[in-house]
């Protein structure tokens, strides 16, 4: 229905990544690509290697295969590297006995590009003291000092490991508005990681969502929840639908069927009650599925 | 100046919501044409979404030829859509306060009124479809 005028060149695209550590495997052949001035979420449940992804694209870890890029290059801890990605990891990292002016002056120090000004009239405008130890200070208002510094050296890709997880309701809407403004101001892409998917929905217009070490969607969200129905009918065969499309999730009752499909061409059945996927709903249905194959899987390596 | 109000589990996509929301503003005269939108960054600091969602529905707004973008200025209402003029609404909204009144009083819950609204809408379009 859309007509795209251009394809938004990609900032962040990996192939084939694969991390294995000893016998786990954390990151299975992900291939994924994220367009520049997205917000892009990167969803699934825990374990799924949402934080070892971000570590490979933030240049803390090697990956096992496979090739990562951001911005163009490969992920490094070089200074160029670290001057345009910023990365805000799961366990805020301030030192709880310094003051955010401290922090914002200690940044100044030790990067090229830093923006102390920006940072302090950011923090004053959210009311959080700038003299008081940050230990001192709420969860979320640490949270928004340690995205202020994350900011401060204006990288032009930001990735956050579960940035809201530990935050209350008020302080998670006022950390995405943040966020928000952030990439309003131009020339930012973000990629983060949550299992709140109603806050992400809001903030995120593209999606990652991985599950069992491997990407099971990625695209823009409007897209992704456009590709995909929910039918409901009558109990019946299914093997018609399957052939046409795929099938991602089937649930039947004595009287009922409901697919969750992923649409590949005409629905012409008008049997079928046909209704739109919430992004919650969409989420889940890929979720179950990887444990499904997952369970499967180990099933058939037993058997072997 | 109008604000939006983002529901994430209306089902409605939230870009869509904003284009509703203006088109409901144009209609019932909270906007008239002259007005600015909100800019792209108050949206986003005051209901925590996507810039790009509201660029989107500012984008299908300006090509629906209701508003103009103006660069580093703001985007302004160019034209109402078609329809009664405002008046008109505000006037029909208060006889219609007025019969939920007596529908209420009358001990009709919400649910029952809903329907009411519902059923004599299909039955009057049915009838205006059997005679056209």
């Amino acid at each position: 229905m859309t007509t795209r005028v251009a394809i938004a060149p990609v900032a962040i695209a990996t192939h084939d990544l694969t991390k294995q550590y000893r016998a786990k495997t954390a990151l299975s052949r992900c291939s994924i690509e994220v367009p520049e001035g997205s917000v892009s979420a990167l969803v699934g449940a825990n374990g799924t290697g949402k934080t070892t992804l971000l570590q490979i694209l933030a240049g803390l870890s090697q990956a096992t295969r496979g090739e990562a890029e951001v911005l163009g290059r490969a992920p490094t801890q070089d200074p160029a590297f670290l001057a345009e990605v910023g990365f805000l990891a799961q366990e805020i990292p301030l030192y709880r006995r310094m003051t955010a002016n401290d922090h914002i002056g200690m940044g100044a120090h030790l990067n090229r590009r830093w923006d102390s000004a920006a940072a302090r009239s950011r923090v004053e405008s959210l009311d959080i003291p700038l003299d008081q130890p940050v230990g001192t200070l709420s969860g979320g208002q640490r949270a928004q000092v340690a995205l202020t510094l994350a900011l401060a050296k204006r990288p032009r890709v930001l990735l956050l490991d579960e940035p809201v997880a530990a935050l209350d309701p008020l302080a998670r809407r006022q950390f995405i508005a943040a966020l928000g403004v952030a990439v309003a101001d131009g020339d930012l892409t973000v990629l983060l990681s949550s299992h709140l998917v109603n806050d992400l929905e809001r903030v995120c217009d593209h999606m990652v969502l991985l599950a069992d070490s491997r990407p099971q969607l990625c695209g823009e969200i409007d897209t992704l929840l456009a590709e995909h129905k929910v039918l409901i009918g009558p109990r019946r065969d299914t093997s018609v639908i399957e052939r046409a499309h795929t099938v991602v999730q089937a649930e039947t009752t004595a009287r009922q069927t409901t697919l969750l499909i992923r649409v590949r061409g005409p629905l012409i059945d008008p049997s079928w009650e046909v209704h739109d996927v919430a992004l919650e709903e969409l989420v889940l249905a890929y979720m179950g599925r990887a444990a499904e194959l997952s369970r499967a899987r180990q099933v058939m390596g037993a058997a072997g | 100046m109008i604000a939006f109000r983002i529901d994430t589990k209306s089902g409605v996509p939230p870009y869509m919501q904003i284009v509703q929301q203006v088109g409901h503003a144009l209609r019932v005269g909270l906007l008239d044409v002259g007005d600015q939108l909100p800019t792209v960054k108050e949206v986003v600091a005051s209901v925590a979404i996507n810039p790009n969602t509201v660029l989107k529905a500012y984008r299908e707004l300006e090509r629906a030829g209701f508003v103009e973008g103006r660069p580093g200025v703001g985007t302004f209402v160019t034209r109402r859509p078609p329809g009664p003029p405002a008046g008109a609404h505000i006037a029909l909204a208060r006889s219609l306060a007025r019969w939920v009144d007596k529908a209420r009083a009358a001990g009709l819950d919400d649910e029952s009124i809903e329907g009411l609204v519902r059923s004599t809408l299909y039955s009057d379009r049915d009838a205006g479809e059997g005679a056209a």
